[in-house]
């Protein structure tokens, strides 16, 4: 009888687990911020995003269900180690339910990996990779704010159309730049361009003379920006430096974040067309985000990638709330898919079936330090791009979640 | 690979050479004299920039004056870390010396990471040196000419007063004897305090010039003293004729990978001190001992 007693005393905690997966897993809906909060992407999203993930839990009145949410943030270094062992501590020690943002996309797939790995969810918002709803999709991840397509097809495809035809690339080296110049090139060549060349360089470089020399000297009429964060913004001061804009050369800068206008200053970056999915400045609703987020943050205006934090980490515990459970990662994006999303910064949308958040996206051109009414006026819209046309169509998708 | 190009990618390697030169000339002279190896370096550099940020977008003071204030502000701030910090360390290992510094770096930049974020504030070109001339393989900016012509200039000036001066051959002999030249009555407490002052000051002078460049951000600093060291190690530590042409050197050296195989830019040159420490473990113009 004792010994009994003793086995049910032992197989008693193992089966505690069980009962509580089917409602919230340790009592709490704990929300992992994973970025970059100290190198050249911290200002695109780092702490900016931790603060946005909990606007978004203060939303729900830090509760759902009756079950407290709590948001913690760590810094990854773009490093796909050290982000993939964040993730793996966070699911299997800290209880982590959710991963988001994951900017840098190295480490956003390793990221990805291990999610489905441990059945968790994981939002990204700061990845640019279309891979990650392409040949690596997973039944785990959504990627809310952009992709390199979409970035292709809005700013890529503009300059195309405007007649610049033969492009030269500067490319980050790795998985990001590398995508962001496949998907470009494809648009050039599929609108009657030509890709004559590109220079690859190491993430975080200081000086971009001798890579922008190279792009002269190919005499291609664009110089496409295929990197992000301080390596666009000084590869844009070593251009209007060296006179590549002023001898007739286009750049076209294919992600350019707010922060980085902000810290080119509109002298340098006038006239610059970029695609973003969210600008603080469109309506009233995006306004009022801006100003209660800004009133955290220094005064300053969040970018896309801390908007799609805020918005994606919205829409999770909508779906956890009409689940009533938060232990099942592929259950809890399934709902996400099944449910239409809709908040105030990228208005109604849908997630589809390999992972893809889809939303309109705009084409901006930065104005001209006499357009701009002070700090951080820095877009003017021209084009709508509607949801339909926004994302890479599922008949092309290589995700095998999706079924043709 | 026409000769044009390459002659535009050597003269953008001396452009960089000159703030590798520059920077690693003051940790040259700091490490020569303290025997500290100055890991704050970078973190005053970067605070020379945001001095001369400050100095425009705050009191409207240009980039001329900046060029003079900057150092002044940062050398004072050298001389407070030397009188209060530096100073109690220098009878102990010299890891406790760049175990300090190294720790004041994390704090400078820290703080200036959380008043500036990292994508860093907007400095225009002065003026005077906007605009550039076409010398028929390149457009050469105006202003890199500048920053090559006056950093040789401070190179020199640096070198001449160390090396030709009466205060210099005091510095040097406080580097072989500190006891024996305090016995002829010199005061080597202060020479020494001079000395990490002014190795700070020409980190600023460095910051101010880079700072229409590169932006002025708090990352600025962390970026390049990696390489700056390498190019102390390689040039031979406290070798102040060394760390100038070293720093030239290999910016060209530098400039020229970026062109052949661009992805290993950012390690060439440590691949190439690996090799000169396998070499010549004393670095190139280093003396043993």
């Amino acid at each position: 009888m004792r010994t009994a007693s003793r086995l049910l005393a032992l197989a008693l905690p193992c089966l505690l687990p069980l009962t509580a997966a089917a409602q919230m897993t340790g009592n709490v809906i704990k929300i992992g911020v994973l970025n970059d909060q100290s190198g050249l992407y911290a200002d695109l999203g780092g702490q900016g995003s931790v603060v946005a993930a909990k606007m978004a839990a203060e939303e729900f009145g830090g509760k759902v269900n009756g079950v407290p949410i709590e948001v913690i943030g760590a810094d990854h270094q773009n490093k796909p180690d050290i982000g993939s062992g964040i993730a793996t501590k966070w699911y299997d020690v800290d209880g982590v339910d959710v991963i988001v943002d994951v900017p840098n996309s190295g480490v956003a797939l390793a990221v990805a990996k291990v999610t489905a790995d441990k059945n968790k969810v994981f939002i990204d918002s700061g990845a640019a990779t279309s891979d990650l709803t392409g040949k690596n999709c997973t039944p785990n991840t959504v990627h809310w704010t952009y992709d390199t397509w979409s970035l292709a097809n809005g700013t890529g495809k503009e300059v195309v159309r405007a007649g610049g035809k033969t492009w030269f690339f500067l490319t980050a080296d790795y998985a990001f730049g590398k995508a962001l110049e496949r998907d470009t090139s494809e648009v050039v060549v599929a609108n009657g361009g030509k890709v004559l060349g590109d220079a690859i360089h190491p993430l975080s470089t200081q000086d971009f003379s001798s890579f922008l020399l190279q792009a002269q000297s190919s005499k291609a009429q664009v110089i496409g920006l295929a990197n992000a964060g301080g390596d666009t913004i000084n590869s844009i001061k070593a251009a209007a430096e060296f006179g590549i804009v002023s001898g007739g050369q286009k750049l076209a800068g294919l992600l350019v974040f707010l922060s980085d206008v902000h810290s080119l200053g509109l002298k340098t970056a006038q006239g610059l067309q970029l695609t973003n999915s969210f600008y603080w400045d469109r309506d009233a609703k995006t306004r009022a985000f801006a100003e209660k987020w800004g009133a955290r943050m220094n005064g300053r205006r969040p970018t896309m990638v801390q908007a799609g934090v805020y918005a994606g980490v919205l829409h999770y515990l909508k779906a956890v709330q009409a689940l009533k459970a938060d232990g099942d990662g592929k259950a809890v994006v399934e709902k996400m898919k099944a449910m239409p999303t809709d908040d105030p910064l990228f208005g109604k949308g849908t997630i589809r079936a390999d992972g893809r958040k889809i939303h309109p996206m705009y084409l901006y051109e930065v104005k001209k330090p006499s357009e701009s009414k002070g700090p951080w006026d820095y877009y003017k819209l021209i084009k709508e791009i509607p949801a339909a046309e926004a994302f890479r169509p599922l008949s092309t998708s290589e995700c095998p979640l999706v079924k043709k | 690979m026409s000769t044009q190009a390459l002659f535009s990618q050597l003269l953008i390697g001396l452009i960089n050479g000159s703030f590798y030169a520059l920077l690693s000339l003051g940790l040259a002279i700091i490490f020569g004299l303290l025997n500290v190896i100055n890991f704050c370096h970078g973190a005053l550099y970067m605070l020379g920039a945001l001095v001369a940020w400050y100095l425009l977008e705050h009191l409207g003071i240009g980039y001329w004056w900046a060029l003079l204030i900057a150092p002044l502000v940062v050398g004072l701030l050298g001389v407070v870390i030397e009188r209060t910090m530096l100073r109690r360390l220098y009878g102990l290992d010299p890891l406790y010396g760049l175990l300090l510094t190294f720790g004041l770096a994390l704090v400078i930049q820290g703080i200036a990471r959380n008043y500036f974020g990292v994508s860093g504030e907007p400095y225009d070109i002065p003026e005077q040196l906007t605009g550039g001339r076409n010398l028929g393989f390149m457009f050469l900016p105006n202003y890199r000419t500048w920053v090559v012509v006056f950093s040789v200039v401070l190179c020199g000036l640096t070198w001449y007063l160390t090396e030709r001066t009466r205060l210099g051959s005091y510095l040097r002999a406080a580097t072989e004897n500190p006891l024996l030249v305090q016995a002829f009555g010199i005061n080597v407490p202060r020479l020494i305090t001079i000395t990490y002052g002014l190795g700070v000051a020409l980190a600023a002078v460095a910051g101010v010039m880079a700072a229409p460049i590169y932006r002025v951000s708090p990352l600025m600093g962390a970026d390049l003293i990696i390489v700056v060291f390498a190019v102390v190690v390689i040039g031979g530590m406290g070798s102040i004729l060394g760390s100038i042409i070293t720093g030239f050197a290999l910016g060209v050296i530098e400039g020229l990978t970026k062109v052949f195989w661009p992805e290993a830019s950012s390690t060439v040159i440590f691949v190439i001190m690996a090799i000169v420490l396998m070499v010549r473990p004393a670095g190139l113009f280093g003396r043993t001992t």
